[in-house]
């Protein structure tokens, strides 16, 4: 098994913040949490673009570097997990996060710090798989389900892939081509050119 | 004159090795221990039962599900 990984497709994005619901829902995620969020450039102009942000489990993660308490951890599978009991709320991994992932409940006296959540890859944490004390702390697993994150699964035009990063680069990249439309980007070789015998590279891909 | 000479020899060795105990310029970023409580294989609970197999079967299935183009024809 390769590492698990996400992917938004922002041609097929339409804002339609089912993924933050399906999050939302499936962990019983406190108000002013949001450990998915969709964001949308060049908003109400014609090309608008939409793409759905959380967690992407960085193969080298910064937040697990910044971390002064090593309280993150990454599984066999990729998913970079973190252990609420060690966690002090101090935000440097959310300083350190290109994604602006890590999130915290601000519930306390004087608009206290609380411990940080973010996106499990709907793995729950160290806790016991299933149990009553990892949903309340991180939400479902459902990665021990034999299940897929609930965003993913739910994502109505299949903008949002997850899962194992190899299946879900295959997916996409048989997408663009098959739409005739991405191949001509800058990175697409590198990203997705995946060399296959007796196969034309299609037409303007650059590497 | 002597203690010139091998002053100015002191000086100059100095200054041609100082580069040599230069410090790289890139952090080298060594992974901290993880501290917390070990968390287990998402395949070694009740429904798995351990087997890793099964789980990955239930996995790859579910991403291929993502795939419209291969759902259509099943």
């Amino acid at each position: 098994m390769a590492r698990m990984k996400f992917l938004c497709d922002a041609e097929r994005c339409i804002e339609c913040n089912g993924c933050v619901t399906a999050c939302k829902n499936e962990h019983e995620v406190p108000w002013g949490v949001n450990r998915r969020r969709v964001v949308t450039l060049n908003d109400g102009l014609p090309g608008e673009k939409s793409i759905s942000v959380a967690c992407m489990h960085c193969s080298d993660a910064p937040c697990m570097a910044v971390c002064p308490v090593d309280c993150f951890y990454k599984t066999s599978e990729g998913v970079v997990l973190h252990d609420k009991d060690l966690c002090i709320g101090c935000g440097y991994c959310f300083y350190a996060c290109p994604f602006g992932a890590p999130q915290f409940p601000q519930d306390g006296a004087f608009g206290m710090r609380g411990k940080m959540d973010k996106c499990t890859f709907c793995a729950g944490g160290p806790e016991a798989d299933g149990s009553p004390e990892e949903f309340k702390k991180y939400g479902r697993n459902r990665l021990s389900e034999g299940k897929l994150p609930a965003c993913a699964e739910m994502c109505s035009t299949k903008a949002l892939l997850g899962g194992d990063a190899d299946v879900v680069a295959d997916i996409y990249r048989n997408r663009v081509l098959k739409r005739g439309k991405g191949a001509e980007v800058w990175g697409w070789g590198t990203a997705y050119g995946k060399p296959e015998k007796g196969a034309t590279p299609p037409a303007g891909a650059k590497s | 004159m002597k203690k010139l000479v091998v002053a100015a020899t002191i000086g100059s060795l100095a200054l041609v090795t100082a580069g040599c105990g230069e410090k790289q310029p890139v952090t080298v970023y060594k992974q901290g221990q993880y501290q917390g409580k070990p968390d287990g294989r998402p395949w070694e609970n009740d429904q798995f039962k351990g087997d890793k197999t099964a789980w990955e079967k239930s996995i790859k299935a579910r991403n291929g599900g993502q795939n419209e183009n291969t759902r259509a024809t099943n």
